[in-house]
Parts: C-alpha cells; sequence; structure tokens
C-alpha cells in the first residue's frame, strides 16, 4: 500500500528574526496532510540546500521579512540548478514588493505569497503544483 | 551507478530518495534494502528517548559534535509525532541541530511516526539499515517525545539514553513501570534548573528497586545540554556502556532480538497486504454494518474473513 505525503521545507534564509508567519504557514500545510521540515532561523542558501537533500522534499518554501530576497533567493535558485535539483518547486512569502515578483517568478521561484494571503491559497496551490506517487 | 552503490558511496541525495522510499512504498523499496542488508551490522546504534522538551535533540546534536571531532560519523533520525486527523506533521528536531546540516559526514532525517504508536515510526528500523549501509559509525534515534510506555526504541537500538529533567511531577512518576526501566543511562538535562538532585535521588532510588541480572548499573548524569555541559562525561558512559554490552554478550542477544522482531513485523506486514488484497473493502464494510448493527459479533466477522482469506491463498498457491 502506497501512503505518499507531500513534503515541504519551510526555511527562514537571512538575518531576520520573525518567524510568526513562517510558523504559520507550517501549521497550515500540516492541517493540510503535508510533512513539514522547520529548520529555524537564519539559514544560509547552503544549509537550506543541504536539508531538502537529506529531507528529500517536495517543495520548499522560503519566507523573507528583511529585504534580502533579490541577492538571496537567485543565490538558491542557482544552487539548486548546480545540483540538478529543479525538480523541486521553490514557492516563496513575506515582504516582497510587487515590482520584485515578476522578476523572481522569472527566475524559477513558482508563486509567492505576500502578507494576507489566505493559507488555504497556498495549501491548494501545493496540491495543484505537486504530483505524489 | 546503481542506487544501492551510490548509497554504498554515501550520496545523500540516494539515501534520501531510498528512506522516501521505504517510508511511502515498502514494498517497491524492499529489492534495495535486500542488497544493502549484507553491509549492515557495523554502526553502534543509540536510542535517545524522555518526554516532550526534556532537550532530546539538544542532547542529540551535542553528543554529534563531540563524536565528529573524533571524526566519526552520525547518522540521525529524528522523529516526531503525526497529526491522528490530517496526516500532517511539523518536523522541527532539526532547529536545534543546524550547524550540523553541511557536515557532509552528519546525515540527518525528519519523520513523521504517521500513526505509529510506540515513539518511532514504522521505517525507523529500515531507516538504520539505509544509514548503516552508507557508512555511518554511529545512528541517533530520536524518538517522539515519549510519555510512559513507548518503549519501542529498545527494541531497534544498542544503547538507550532516557532523557529526563527536573520538575516533571512528583516522585511517584519515577516508580511506575515503563519507560524508566528502559534506559542504559540516565541523562538529567537542564540540570541547572531546581531539583534536579532531588531528581537524581528518586531514579537512584527507583533503580535499587529494579532487580536486574545484568551487572550493568545504569549512570545517571547531569547536562545542560545548551551550554554543552555534561556532554564529554556523557559519551564517555556510552562508550563504557557499548563496551559492557558487547564483552557480556548483551549486545549480542539484543541484535537477535531485533533481528527476530524484524522478521516477525516483516511477515505481519506481508500478511497485512496479503488480507487488503484477498478481502475486498465492501467485504469488510459488510461485516463492519453487521457487528455495528448487533447482527453478528466481531469474533464471528474475524471467522468469516478468515475463511475468505484462506480460500483466496489456497487458489494462489495452485
Amino acid at each position: 500500500m502506497k501512503k505518499s505525503r507531500i513534503r515541504v521545507l519551510v526555511a527562514k534564509p537571512g538575518l531576520d528574526g520573525h518567524d510568526r508567519g513562517a510558523k504559520v504557514i507550517a501549521r497550515a500545510l500540516r492541517d493540510a496532510g503535508m510533512e513539514v521540515i522547520y529548520t529555524g532561523l537564519r539559514q544560509t542558501p547552503e544549509q537550506i540546500i543541504e536539508a531538502a537533500i537529506q529531507e528529500d522534499v517536495n517543495v520548499i518554501g522560503l519566507s523573507i521579512l528583511s529585504g534580502a530576497h533579490m541577492y538571496i533567493f537567485p543565490k538558491i535558485i542557482k544552487m539548486l540548478e548546480e545540483r540538478k535539483m529543479t525538480d523541486i518547486m521553490v514557492i516563496a512569502g513575506g515582504i516582497i514588493p510587487i515590482e520584485d515578483i515578476s522578476e523572481l517568478k522569472k527566475m524559477g521561484i513558482k508563486e509567492i505569497f505576500t502578507p494576507g494571503t489566505d493559507t488555504k491559497k497556498i495549501v491548494k496551490f501545493i496540491k495543484t503544483n505537486v504530483a505524489v506517487a | 551507478m546503481s542506487l544501492t552503490e551510490k548509497i554504498r558511496n554515501g550520496d545523500s541525495r540516494a539515501v534520501a530518495k531510498l528512506i522516501t522510499m521505504v517510508e511511502n512504498d515498502f514494498q517497491n523499496a524492499q529489492p534495495f534494502l535486500k542488497e544493502l542488508h549484507q553491509y549492515c551490522g557495523k554502526a553502534i546504534v543509540v536510542g535517545i528517548t524522555g518526554p516532550p522538551g526534556s532537550g532530546k535533540s539538544t542532547i542529540t546534536d551535542k553528543l554529534t559534535k563531540h563524536l565528529r571531532k573524533m571524526n566519526k560519523k552520525v547518522g540521525i533520525i529524528a522523529i516526531d509525532p503525526s497529526s491522528p486527523f490530517s496526516g500532517g506533521a511539523i518536523l522541527g528536531d532539526r532547529i536545534r541541530m543546524q550547524d550540523l546540516t553541511t557536515d557532509k559526514d552528519v546525515f540527518i532525517r525528519s519523520v513523521g511516526a504517521r500513526g505509529h504508536l510506540g515513539g518511532l515510526s514504522r521505517s525507523t528500523q529500515a531507516v538504520v539499515k539505509i544509514m548503516d549501509a552508507m557508512g555511518k559509525d554511529f545512528i541517533f534515534i530520536e524518538t517522539v517525545g515519549v510519555g510512559q510506555s513507548e518503549i519501542d526504541v529498545i527494541k531497534v537500538s544498542d544503547v538507550v539514553l532516557l532523557v529526563v529533567m527536573p520538575g516533571m511531577g512528583d516522585d511517584i512518576q519515577v516508580i511506575k513501570a515503563g519507560i524508566m526501566e528502559i534506559g542504559d543511562i540516565f541523562v538529567v538535562n537542564k540540570s541547572d534548573r531546581d531539583g534536579s538532585d532531588k531528581l537524581i535521588a528518586e531514579i537512584e532510588m527507583m533503580l535499587h528497586l529494579i532487580e536486574k541480572e545484568e551487572k550493568w548499573h545504569p549512570p545517571i548524569l547531569k547536562t545542560v545540554g545548551t551550554e554543552n555541559i555534561g556532554i564529554d562525561v556523557l559519551w564517555k558512559e556510552v562508550e563504557k556502556c557499548t563496551d559492557y554490552l558487547k564483552e557480556s554478550g548483551e549486545m549480542f542477544l539484543r541484535r537477535k532480538n531485533r533481528t527476530r522482531k524484524e522478521i516477525f513485523d516483516l511477515f505481519q506486514e506481508s500478511w497485512r497486504e496479503m488480507f487488503f488484497q484477498f478481502i475486498s473493502e465492501e467485504r469488510l464494510e459488510k461485516e463492519v454494518e453487521r457487528v455495528l448493527k448487533q447482527n453478528d459479533n466481531p469474533y464471528n466477522a474475524v471467522k468469516k474473513l478468515s475463511a475468505i482469506f484462506k480460500e483466496n491463498l489456497f487458489k494462489e498457491g495452485e
């Protein structure tokens, strides 16, 4: 019998110290039946990539409030490409100005959820875009 | 290179993929586990258990760092509970192990218990195997936060550390059966808090009350995990304990029991699979309805289902 679960790494890159939002998302994904690996604050891109490998996740959810997203996100995407891990879907949330969104999406971030997004929308997005056997 | 060769070479992606397969689709993972089995048995498996919040993750983190100084390779299986309602889980043990993430000789896997009781997940034993085959010297199994009777960890570990902390209840808690009886080593963590000496005295008393034939007397050690206090002494005791277990033949006995349990579990699992293969959901539901409406009892239901099961089994054999 197969019992697959969607596995999501919720990661907080950068230096900001608030993870209320990340925890709310983690909780919502858990309630939607997903296994959420939460790694805590201030993660380097290297740590995020390595954790994603070891945990064999389907999705990486990045939460960032510090404004460093145009610096950190490209690094993470590049590392995923270098290690041929583009099968992992990357989504992001936090304080991200609208003018940055299209560029981040072009880069390979699949979707960006800004403050006030209904968690159900995030759950639905993941379930529609991730196929697990 | 085949998946198993990659695992033998320590390729963490291959290891991670096989662990996922073991968790989701055990039947398909079996051929790989079969191949890997011959390389297993080298790693020492250390179970770390205790109530929620006692510091299991922190102790695991600090012991791993201690072992890394000696250039030992470490695998960590960190189990957290799954929601009984949604089946989802928040696996948060990595928060205390952040610095270990980028060490290429440490492999950490967070695992949801997925409805399995007893403090472990159903896949734990297979995950131990995979980490053993990838060449880890030590494998830590960090259980879910346990209460009083989740003692499955002794069935898969060589050595068990029981991590407790002061202020968890009156002394009668200490003499209850179950969890307090399975520690080879007692770790009183957060020992800078009030009540740690009293807790040690209580555990000591309990240990005197248990009549064990073994010559090993579980030591009780004080640690402050977050400050890295007492970790080196703790590891020395783990080494002493494993030496004792090896020399006394106890380790052999434990591994023998583990193997017996593994065979039994696999057997049970394969029959369970057959149950659902031979008996349709509708057929099962029919019996459930009958019993529920008092038209029949569960004992008769099992008899009837067993008859169908046997019939199908013989058909399959022909």
